[in-house]
Formats: structure tokens, C-alpha cells, sequence
């Protein structure tokens, strides 16, 4: 109970914080937005076929989450995190960072979908729904791998390089089934075709949550 | 004596699988012809890796909870030798693959994705040369070994099950151990694991022992 009471004060203070400089979400939001733009100039000359864009799509996503997502740990000062540390148990810290940026994911990439499906009106999938269960999923699988390496490499004290390097290595095998299950909702195959891919995301999900909680305590003690 | 018999074994069973591997008879296919010899040193170069990558996370954890310097130098002596069976795998592989399917490299699955675990490891070494404080390298490196291993799992042995591959065994197409892999090369290649991951063990122990005797002198 004490670790709900918490983690729902944590998360309070995040959106509090967030709301008042409304930095990172009007940052990412642009960064979303320009690059869709870029690559969609870049891109039009290839011609409409879908299975590029839609690889574009998550290659976009991919990159905003990390421009996002890194920043729940690596713009805190030491000062802020000692004082965390005495004021709450790790595992809420942990806990609450992770569901706000799975928050934060959720709304950017639902925006980025709206946007790209505007833009590319050739893209559109005939699945829709099966897409954004897609999109949904890689939300919530960027947000929880990207937290706990982001608390790593913010530990490390050498920002940005080593997030990139950190995360890519990780995150590969979640995109790949990203990609393919996307894939199933551009091509419009039936649901049951994409239950292993549905299936096997929600299992990394669990591992990565469970081992992040195993281990963030470890990383979080100075 | 006591100590040193299982040197001794991984070596004889390695001497043993390099000329039963070359001379023995194995069975005609297609395409593979006498390639096939090659499974006798392209999948022990996997079984070795994943032998020295458990090790380190053993090690890894073990440092987690008790903190000594001496596991964490174990840790990543034996990533370092895991590398270096990883890329013999890679070699061993390629070759294969440029006489069964055409080129070096592919594009399928199971070599993107041992590259991509490769990575994995190589970003494991960079974050330590990232970070000055020992104990704080050791511990931080510690947990990112903890935390990518589950995923390296995932990468090597998962998801090439669930795409196309050129590998027997993944993809729909079938195992080796279904049609080709008679008892004639099961008495070969079985002892080839074993030989060589207590070959890739020994290695690491060497290792481990330099590394040691460096860091005494480094701190007298």
C-alpha cells in the first residue's frame, strides 16, 4: 500500500513538473512532427509502397522514444535524486518513471499515427485496429526498456552517445516484432496470425519489467 | 594433477572431434556435400559462447550481492573470451554459408541477429571504458550485463524460431536432428560441446589470472 501511495505521488509530481515547462512533450511532439516532414520529402520519391512506410513509422517512433524517454533520467541533477532516494523506495521511483513515460509514449505515438496517416494518405492500414494495438504495445515496450537503460546510462554520467549505444543492441528484437506485427495489420491478415508476435511482446514486457525491478535498487543506491 | 585432469580432457576431446570430424564418415546430402563437417566447429563456437556468457552473468550477480572486485573481473574477462568464440561462430559460419548459400553474409535472421548480439556485448565493453570509479564501473556495468542477457536469449534462440530462415531447424525448415544427423555424427558432435566450451573455460581462466596479477601490480 505504501508503494501505490508513493508511486501515485511520484507519478503526481512527473506530470506536475511536465506541465509546468511542458518541455519534453512540445519537444518530442516537434521532433515527431519535423521528421515525419523530412522523411516524408525525402521519401516521396520512392513511390507508395507500404511496407517502407511503415518501417519509417517505427523507425520515427523509435527515435522519439528515445529522445523522450531518456530524458526522465538524465535531466535530473544529482541533487534531485538524492532527494528521491531519501524520500522514496526505489522500486516506486522505478514504478512511477516507467508508467509516466508509458503515458507520454502512448500520447505521442497515437499523435504521430494520426499525423502519419494524414500525411501519407496512401498508407492508411485497412486494419486500423490491429495497428494501433501495434503502436499501443511499442509504447509500452520503449518506455520500460528505455527507463531502466536510461537510469543506467544516466548512473554512468555520459548522456546521449551512450543511451544510443545502450539501448539500440536491446530495443532491435522488440522492433523486429513490431515491425512484423504492423506488418500483419498493413497486409490485413486475420488476428490469429499475430497472437505469437502479440504473445512474445508481452512476454519480453514482463521480463524487462521484472528484471528492471530486480535491479534498479542496485543501480539506484550510491 | 588433481587439478588439471579436466585440461586434459577438453583437450583430448577437442584433438578427438578436429580428426574424427575430418575423417569420419558423415552422411552425402545436397548442396551441403562435405560441408557438413563444418557443424563440428560452426555450432560448438555457440555452445562455447553461451557457456562464457552465463558464466559472466553468474559472476555478474554474484558481484550485485556481495561486492568483491574479483567477481567483477570474472564477469568481464569471460565476455571477453565470449566475444572472441562469437566471432569465430560468425567466421566459422560464413564460410559455410558462402559455400551453401551463395555469399558470406546472407541476410538471414540468425546472422543479423548474432550480430546484433555481438553488439550487445561490444556495448557492454564500452560502458565500462565510460566510467572511471571502479567499484561504480563495476557495479553499473553488472546490471547492464544482467539486464542484456535476457534479451541476447531472446535474440539468438527466440525470434529466429519464429521468422524464415536458411538454418535447419527455424523457419518451418526442418531440424537437423530430423533427417540428417545420424548416430555417426552424434558421436562427434556432442563431445565437441562439451570439449570446447572446457577449452573456452580454460581460456577464460588464464585470463581472469592475467588480469589479476595486473591489477595487484597496479594498485602496489
Amino acid at each position: 500500500m505504501q508503494l501505490a501511495k508513493e508511486v501515485k505521488y511520484l507519478i503526481h509530481k512527473e506530470v506536475l513538473l511536465e506541465w509546468r515547462s511542458k518541455y519534453t512533450i512540445n519537444g518530442v511532439l516537434l521532433y515527431v512532427v519535423s521528421t515525419i516532414f523530412t522523411c516524408y520529402l525525402s521519401f516521396i520519391s520512392l513511390g507508395t509502397e507500404k511496407l517502407i512506410w511503415n518501417a519509417l513509422f517505427w523507425i520515427i517512433i523509435l527515435f522519439a522514444s528515445i529522445n523522450g524517454v531518456s530524458k526522465s533520467f538524465l535531466q535530473e541533477t544529482k541533487g534531485q535524486q538524492l532527494y528521491s532516494y531519501i524520500l522514496a523506495s526505489p522500486a516506486a521511483i522505478l514504478i512511477s518513471k516507467t508508467i509516466y513515460n508509458t503515458l507520454l509514449m502512448l500520447f505521442l505515438t497515437t499523435i504521430a499515427l494520426i499525423l502519419y496517416a494524414i500525411v501519407f494518405d496512401t498508407f492508411t492500414p485497412p486494419d486500423l485496429i490491429l495497428y494501433y494495438v501495434a503502436v499501443i504495445l511499442g509504447g509500452i515496450s520503449f518506455s520500460t526498456v528505455f527507463t531502466m537503460v536510461s537510469a543506467i546510462a544516466s548512473k554512468a554520467g555520459n548522456g546521449g552517445m551512450l543511451m544510443a549505444i545502450l539501448s539500440f543492441p536491446i530495443i532491435i528484437p522488440v522492433l523486429i516484432l513490431l515491425i512484423k506485427l504492423a506488418k500483419n495489420a498493413v497486409d490485413g491478415l486475420p488476428w490469429e496470425n499475430s497472437y505469437d508476435e502479440i504473445g512474445m511482446l508481452l512476454v519480453v514486457n514482463v521480463v524487462v519489467v521484472s528484471v528492471s525491478l530486480l535491479l534498479f535498487p542496485y543501480l539506484w543506491r550510491d | 594433477m588433481k587439478k588439471t585432469w579436466w585440461k586434459i580432457l577438453g583437450s583430448l576431446i577437442v584433438i578427438y572431434t578436429t580428426i574424427a570430424g575430418l575423417l569420419l564418415g558423415v552422411p552425402r546430402l545436397a548442396i551441403l556435400n562435405e560441408t557438413i563437417r563444418n557443424l563440428y566447429f560452426h555450432v560448438p563456437m555457440w555452445f562455447a559462447m553461451l557457456t562464457l556468457f552465463s558464466i559472466s552473468v553468474f559472476y555478474s550477480i554474484k558481484f550485485l550481492l556481495q561486492g568483491k572486485e574479483e567477481d567483477d573481473l570474472r564477469a568481464v574477462e569471460s565476455v571477453n573470451v565470449g566475444i572472441v568464440f562469437s566471432l569465430l561462430g560468425l567466421v566459422t559460419g560464413s564460410f559455410w554459408a558462402k559455400f551453401t548459400w551463395g555469399q558470406f553474409w546472407s541476410f538471414d535472421v540468425k546472422q543479423n541477429f548474432t550480430a546484433v548480439s555481438i553488439l550487445l556485448y561490444f556495448a557492454y565493453l564500452i560502458l565500462r571504458n565510460a566510467i572511471d570509479e571502479e567499484q561504480k564501473r563495476a557495479k553499473i556495468a553488472a546490471i547492464y550485463n544482467i539486464f542484456a542477457f535476457p534479451m541476447m536469449v531472446v535474440l539468438i534462440m527466440v525470434l529466429p524460431r519464429l521468422s524464415d530462415s536458411l538454418h535447419p531447424g527455424n523457419g518451418g525448415n526442418p531440424g537437423f536432428n530430423s533427417y540428417d544427423l545420424d548416430s555417426r555424427m552424434r558421436v562427434v558432435l556432442y563431445p565437441a560441446f562439451i570439449g570446447w566450451s572446457i577449452i573456452g573455460y580454460w581460456i577464460y581462466t588464464i585470463r581472469f589470472r592475467i588480469r589479476s596479477i595486473e591489477n595487484k601490480q597496479q594498485h602496489n
